[in-house]
This record gives structure tokens, C-alpha cells and sequence, in this order.
């Protein structure tokens, strides 16, 4: 076994370079064999790589799909994020329990199932949902539970999974995924039907400055999220000194609530990777990684098929459609299950090989990002809108949406709501306007932006979805009359406890904390004073934290907090004697008791 | 008028924070004008004879008495300070909490490495306060009002606390008092 083990990981390294850099494929790739990278996987791993074992380490325990024990052969992965937790996958969870006879966390004792919870895998539309390895399983019930560990325990391949196909490219034998697209509404830009070329032909035809000029023209502004200038950004990648350059797309996607990325990949790559090659000419780079979540790894045979594709037709390569020096290519780089990957110096990190870490700012990516080089990271959506707007040109991109936020949006609707899916709407639309497009009229609750974002309540529904209002990178979640907010912000502190990278003491130790305040509250324990302490802990988190996860996780509290308020009010009240009724005296004393083998006599009730 | 009372208490706490208090040097006799003391081992008083004004909590609770000691306090004062890191987050005592309480027993008088114990036996008198499953710092286990950081708290500190407290006014803290690298 062992000699097995050390010549199939030399192999492995051998096919990615011994290339230190290479980490996330090389852990990937042993895991993927083994089931795990075991203790002595890491050591022949540090070997061939020539680094620290406990860097692989590190790297194994960061990301939740590599694990150090044994998984099964099998992984079922459940997603248990709010909107699933909505659409009833307490049920579900209770059926795989009752099919497989085990737990969360545990692998059947023939050692061939292993059945795991997961957060958001970007299937909220048809939720609940569930990764079974690559494969996403939807609209999952108690039957088609049955059904599943039935026809799992015949083969114990998740490929050979019977199931009806989705629409569009998710029926191309590439893809072969039950998944919809879930696209209810096509705008001008993004899902208006695309001509392969269009937009890099007129991008050849002129300088790197004016493509530059002509995106800062369309006023573009990044769909991730944070609305930065692209046209600037992609001016300092330019202006930046290094021997090479680099333009990463970001399709970590992992924003509660996002799914919008996940139909660009399915129905539009080539748009996308036209987007690419024209950023990259732009900022004069010569490579290009799209950065996609491993929960997409269904989608990854189809992105390489298009991507050799565009290599045959020349839209790729060396002297792209004729222009002498333009030499272009792009690879794809997995990731491996973390949220904070998105995050861009998370996500360069990641694909440097080392834990999704964020870097300390600055030196900003456009100076000194993949490697060391400038680079610039860029939205799935913002990138297609670039291949956009060089086909129709600036004024054209300009006229749709608001004057600060120019051209259509991707949402992303889902939870109460008649019609969840993908829109592409102008920006500048009102909260009321889309609520009623989506059959949502009465919702007690928006979530603008996810988690990270604004949670609202009707005296905000006339606001507007826009980089100067409700910003968003594209997740709307709609929640009903029956919600409790303050259960639903708990959940979201959750998430954001798992995911955090620990690096910092405000988001590692406070998140935590205002999820203990919150379940004191929901255990009916809280007090008027818990309300001061979130708001406060908040604030602090918000203004001390080192990256984008810390500095908007307190959001879903802070915005129930005060749009809310009432919810949290009626759940606390003054303790009469001064006393903390989260103290148990008996369970603080239980151990004692037990191994002093005697009552207290202080506390005898 | 009747001088209002104060009152203090060491939990688990190295008596340092009392120390801190006595530092105060000759405004101690400037204290004694304003205020009398109730329950403290700075008279020894060991129970309370009345209502207090102010309680000053130094220590978290690592067992069973402090518990009661300080649930004591909060019946008996208006306001508790914890006083001091021990207090307020339950500090080098609490670094036991992450080991489970029977290790932690065992480490301390059977395997320690300068332990002589031949007959292995445990302390387990009935008069031993049993010990909590892990070291609570007080706000855990009563409302309390103001925390005073610092291992301990400086004099200073701690006077300008009680005398903005005792006058009604608004602590203030200069950096230099609140400052600790
Ligand atoms: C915790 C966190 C997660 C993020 N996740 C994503 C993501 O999944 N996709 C994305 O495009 N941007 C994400 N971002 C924003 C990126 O850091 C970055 O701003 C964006 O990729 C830049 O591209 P753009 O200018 O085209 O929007 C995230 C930011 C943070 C702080
Ligand atoms: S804010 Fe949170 S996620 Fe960001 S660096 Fe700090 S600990 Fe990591
Ligand atoms: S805070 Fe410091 S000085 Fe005060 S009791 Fe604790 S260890 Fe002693």
C-alpha cells in the first residue's frame, strides 16, 4: 500500500511539475485517488514538492473537501443553507440518516458512504440540493432520498446516477446534470444572444488604452460585489511594473443566495472567456486562471471543451485572430469548498497553492497579486459585460440602468417567492418592482446582497438596487410572514463562523460571540442589554476586521437589528434579580459531583 | 447622612487586584471619609450587614463559592465592578477551561511532575467547595455593571472609578490609566 501510495503521489506530482505552486491540483488530485491525504500522503507530498509538510497540512485542513481522514467513496454533501433550511431539508436530512443508518459527519461502517453537510453550493433556486461528489443532486424530497441510496448502494458511482436532465447546456452529455438554469428573465446584456468573436474582433482592431478607455466609457463597474471601477482597475494592472501580468475571474461564487455565476458558465462561457482574452490584451497579460468552486466541478468538462474550442479557432494562443505578439491563453483552477476564496487575495492565495488566506492590503493585486505579478480579478459578470460592451460600444451599455450604475444586473431570487431564478434586470430597479416580477408581494423580508449584504423590510421596498442604494452581487433573498428574522441573522452568524479564515481575533472570536448572544436570545435567555452588546460587538467586528468577510459579517444582525427590531424586543426581558439566566449551576458542577463522588452542599437545587 | 458601604471580594484571583487597590497609598484615608466597608478582606468582615453601594469583584468563579460569594454580592449591592482581567474574562485560571476537569484534578495532585502523593488520594473534603466544570468569568453568571481592565487595574484606575461613582460623575480615564503594552 504504502509503496503504491508513494509511486501513484510521485506520478501525481510529477504530472503537475513538482510544482510548489501547484498545491490545490496536486491535494486535489489525492484525494480525489485516496479518499483522503492521509499523514504519510503529506510527508511524500512535502517531498516531491520540496516544501514543509506542514504546509500541505495546512492546505488540507483548510479546505473542506480534502480531509486527512478517510471519506468514503461516495460523499454526500447536503446543502443546509437558509434557503434550503426553508424549503424543508430537515426532512430530507432525517431520510438520508434513516437510508444510510448514520449521522452527519460519520461514513458507513463499509467505509463507502460518507454523508456531510454543507453551506450555499449555489442551487437555492432548487433547493433542497445536495453535491454527491461532483454530481448536484435537485429538488430533493424523502422519496427521491430512497431512490438515490438505492441506486447509489448498486454501483457506488455518483456518475452512473439516474436522474432527468436540466435545460440547456445542462443536457449536453459534457455537463449531464439534472440542474436548471432557472433563467427567468433575459436582458440586453448578458443572455441577448452572442456572436463567438464579436467583441475580441473590435478589441483587436485598436490599442490596449482605448479598449481601456472605451470599458471606463460604459462607467463598468465589478459585479462581485465591491462596484470598483473595472476600466481603472484594468488601467493599473497596465500601469503596474512586472515582467508579466495576469487576469484572474473569480467563479468562487459562494455567497449565500449567488447563483447567477453558475448560468453565465453554463450558457455563456465563451462570452466570458472573450472577456478574459480582451482583459487581458488590455492590461497586457498573457495568461489567464478562472478561479471556479469546487461545488462546480460538474460544469469543468464543458469550460475545457469550449476552451479548446476557442484554442482550434484561434480566438485563443499565439497571434490571436491574426494580431502579431497577442498571445493569450487561459487555464482553470479549482477550488476546493471555502467561501472566503472569493474573496480576491484569498482567492490569488488559493491559486498560488497555499491556504485561501487573505493578504494584507496593500500592496493591492493590480500591483503585486498572482505570484507577484499585477493582477486583476474580475467577476464572471463583469467580465462578460466587457466582451459586451466592446461589441456594442460604451453609449450603447450606458443607456440601460441607473446613471451611476450602468447597464443590467444578474440576480439571483430565491426563498418565498412564486418564481425563484435568474433575472437580468436594468439597474435601478425598485426593491417593490422586482418583488412583484418574482411573485413576492407581501414578503416580511429582503436580503439584498446575501449574507454580507442589507436585510430589509417593507419601509425599504421603494429603495433601489444599484451601487449607490441596496448594492448587491447579485443574491436577493425573499423571506415570508412566517420567518423569524432573528433566527434567520443566527443562521447567517453561523455561516460566517464556519467560513472565516481565523486569521483575525475580531471576525475569528467576535462572530462567535454574537452567535452566542443570538442563541441566548433565541433560548428565550436574552435581556434588553444583549441588543446594546450585538450592536456594539458589530460594530466593533466591522471596523477591525482585515478583509471583506469580517468587515460585513455583523451586516445580517446590524440590519435586523434595526429593521427588526420588534422581532428581537419581544424575545428579551429584564432579569429580575440581577442573575444570568444562562447559568446552570448543576451542569457546572456535574463533573465535580461526579468525580468527587459527593452532592454540593451549597447548591442543593 | 450615613456614609454609603462598599464592599470587596477576591474570587479566583490572585489578590493582586486588592493590592492594586491599596496602592492607592494615602487616599486610602481620603476613602475611609467617603465610604465604609462592608464585607471585604480588607477589614475582614465576613458577611454582609446591610446594603452596599458598590461591590468590587476581583477573580472569576472557579467553583462552587465563588459562585455563591458573588450572587451574594449582586443581592446585596447596587453596583458591581469587576474588577481586573480575571473578573472580566476569567483570565490565567481560565486556562484550564479547554481540559476536561477530572485531567486537570489528576495533573494538579496525582501527576504532576513535583508531586508527592504515594497514597494517590484527592483532596475530597466536604468543606472543599466543589469545583465548576470550567472557570466563568462574572458577567457570565450575574448582570455586572463596569469592568475595570488590567492585571491588575492600576491604582489610579481604580480611584478614579470609585470616586466618579461615589460622586455620581462620568468616569473619566485618561489614556496613560487604560494604556497596557
Ligand atoms: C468574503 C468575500 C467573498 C467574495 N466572494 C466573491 C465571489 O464569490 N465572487 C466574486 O466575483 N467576488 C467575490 N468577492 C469580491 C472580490 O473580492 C472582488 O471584489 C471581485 O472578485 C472583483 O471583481 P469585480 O470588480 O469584477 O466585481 C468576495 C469578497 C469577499 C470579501
Ligand atoms: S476578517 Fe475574517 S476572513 Fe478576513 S482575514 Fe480576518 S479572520 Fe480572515
Ligand atoms: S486580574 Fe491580574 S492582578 Fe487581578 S486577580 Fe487576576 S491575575 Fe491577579
Amino acid at each position: 500500500m504504502s509503496e503504491n501510495l508513494q509511486s501513484e503521489i510521485k506520478a501525481i506530482c510529477q504530472g503537475s511539475g513538482n510544482d510548489r505552486t501547484k498545491m490545490m491540483d496536486i491535494v486535489r488530485a489525492v484525494q480525489e485517488k485516496f479518499g483522503q491525504v492521509s499523514s504519510e500522503a503529506m510527508d511524500i507530498i512535502a517531498k516531491f514538492v520540496n516544501c514543509h509538510r506542514v504546509e500541505v497540512e495546512g492546505i488540507v485542513s483548510f479546505y473542506t473537501f480534502l480531509s486527512k481522514n478517510p471519506k468514503g467513496k461516495v460523499i454526500i454533501r447536503l446543502c443546509n443553507d437558509v434557503v434550503d433550511k426553508m424549503a424543508g431539508v430537515g426532512a430530507v436530512a432525517d431520510a438520508f440518516k434513516k437510508e444510510l443508518s448514520i449521522d452527519f459527519g460519520q461514513t458507513t461502517t463499509d467505509g463507502k458512504i460518507t454523508l456531510e453537510y454543507t453551506p450555499c453550493i449555489g442551487m437555492c433556486d432548487q433547493a433542497p440540493a445536495a453535491l454527491i461528489n461532483d454530481e448536484v443532486i435537485t429538488y430533493l424530497s424523502t422519496d427521491k432520498v430512497k431512490e438515490i441510496v438505492a441506486d447509489i448502494k448498486k454501483h457506488y458511482d455518483p456518475s452512473k446516477l439516474k436522474h432527468r436532465l436540466g435545460d440547456g447546456n445542462n443536457a449536453d452529455e459534457l455537463v449531464h446534470s439534472c440542474v436548471h438554469n432557472g433563467l427567468r428573465k433575459k436582458g440586453p446584456v448578458i443572455f441577448a444572444d452572442y456572436k463567438s468573436k464579436a467583441g475580441l474582433k473590435n478589441a483587436l482592431a485598436v490599442s490596449p488604452v482605448e479598449i481601456i478607455n472605451v470599458v471606463k466609457a460604459a462607467r463598468l463597474r465589478g459585479r462581485g460585489g465591491a462596484g470598483f471601477p473595472t476600466g481603472m482597475k484594468w488601467q493599473f494592472t497596465r500601469a503596474a511594473v512586472g515582467e508579466k501580468k495576469f487576469i484572474l475571474c473569480n467563479a468562487d461564487e459562494g455567497e449565500p443566495g449567488t447563483f447567477k455565476d453558475r448560468v453565465i458558465l453554463t450558457e455563456r462561457a465563451d462570452m466570458l472567456f472573450e472577456g478574459m482574452a480582451i482583459g487581458g490584451y488590455a492590461i497586457g497579460a498573457q495568461a489567464g486562471i478562472l478561479y471556479l468552486r469546487g461545488e462546480y466541478a460538474y460544469l469543468i468538462k464543458l469550460l475545457e471543451k469550449i476552451l479548446k474550442d476557442r484554442r482550434y479557432k484561434n480566438l485563443l494562443g499565439k497571434d490571436i485572430l491574426g494580431k502579431k505578439g497577442f498571445n493569450f491563453d487561459i487555464t482553470i483552477q479549482m477550488g476546493a469548498g471555502a467561501y472566503i476564496c472569493g474573496e480576491e487575495t484569498a482567492l490569488i492565495s488559493s491559486c498560488e497553492g497555499l491556504r485561501g488566506d487573505p493578504k494584507t492590503r496593500p500592496p493591492f493585486p493590480v500591483q503585486k497579486g498572482y505570484l507577484g505579478y499585477p493582477t486583476a480579478v474580475n467577476n464572471v459578470e463583469t467580465l462578460c459585460c466587457a466582451t459586451r460592451i466592446l461589441e456594442m460600444g460604451a453609449a450603447w451599455f450606458a443607456e440601460t440602468g441607473s446613471k451611476g450604475s450602468p447597464g443590467t444586473k444578474l440576480l439571483s431570487v430565491s426563498g418565498d417567492c412564486k418564481q425563484p431564478g435568474v433575472y437580468e434586470l436594468p439597474f435601478g430597479i425598485k426593491v417593490k418592482d422586482l418583488l412583484k416580477e418574482v411573485g413576492a408581494e407581501d414578503a416580511q423580508a429582503v436580503l439584498v446582497g446575501g449574507p454580507s449584504g442589507q436585510i430589509i423590510g417593507p419601509n425599504d421596498y421603494n429603495r433601489t438596487i444599484c451601487y449607490d442604494d441596496l448594492a448587491t452581487g447579485g443574491a436577493v433573498i425573499v423571506f415570508g410572514s412566517e420567518r423569524d428574522m432573528v433566527e434567520i441573522a443566527t443562521e447567517y452568524m453561523e455561516f460566517f463562523v464556519e467560513e472565516n479564515c481565523g486569521y483575525c481575533t475580531p471576525c475569528r472570536v467576535g462572530n462567535v460571540l454574537l452567535k452566542k448572544h443570538l442563541d441566548k436570545i433565541l433560548a428565550g435567555k436574552g435581556e434588553p442589554q444583549d441588543l446594546d452588546a450585538l450592536q456594539e460587538l458589530g460594530e466593533s467586528i466591522k471596523t477591525t476586521s482585515r478583509c471583506g468577510l469580517g468587515q460585513t459579517s455583523p451586516n445580517p444582525v446590524l440590519t435586523t437589528l434595526k429593521n427588526f427590531r420588534q422581532s428581537y424586543e419581544k424575545k428579551v426581558k429584564k432579569s429580575p434579580d440581577g442573575m444570568q439566566p444562562t447559568f446552570d449551576i448543576r451542569k457546572a458542577l456535574a463533573d465535580a459531583e461526579k468525580i468527587a463522588n459527593r452532592q454540593s452542599v451549597m447548591f442543593t437545587k | 447622612m450615613s456614609k454609603p458601604k462598599i464592599a470587596t471580594t477576591s474570587l479566583a484571583g490572585c489578590f493582586g487586584c486588592h493590592m492594586s487597590l491599596l496602592d492607592i497609598d494615602e487616599r486610602i484615608l481620603k476613602l475611609i471619609e467617603l465610604v465604609d466597608f462592608d464585607k471585604s478582606p480588607i477589614d475582614d468582615i465576613k458577611e454582609f450587614t446591610g446594603r452596599c453601594a458598590i461591590g468590587l469583584i476581583e477573580g472569576g468563579c472557579a467553583n462552587e463559592d465563588n459562585v455563591h460569594v458573588l450572587q451574594e454580592f449582586r443581592k446585596h449591592c447596587d453596583i458591581l465592578v469587576a474588577v481586573g482581567d480575571c473578573a472580566i474574562m476569567g483570565d490565567i485560571p481560565a486556562m484550564r477551561n479547554n481540559i476536561p476537569l477530572k485531567e486537570c484534578l489528576e495533573e494538579a495532585y496525582l501527576n504532576g511532575p513535583s508531586i508527592h502523593n504515594p497514597e494517590k488520594v484527592m483532596p475530597n473534603d466536604k468543606e472543599l467547595p466543589l469545583c465548576l466544570d470550567r472557570v466563568y468569568p462574572c458577567h457570565e453568571v450575574v448582570k455586572i455593571d463596569y469592568s475595570l481592565p488590567g492585571c491588575p487595574p492600576g491604582a489610579d484606575t481604580i480611584w478614579q472609578a470609585l470616586v466618579a461613582l461615589l460622586n455620581n460623575k462620568p468616569l473619566e480615564l485618561p489614556y496613560e490609566l487604560i494604556k497596557y503594552d
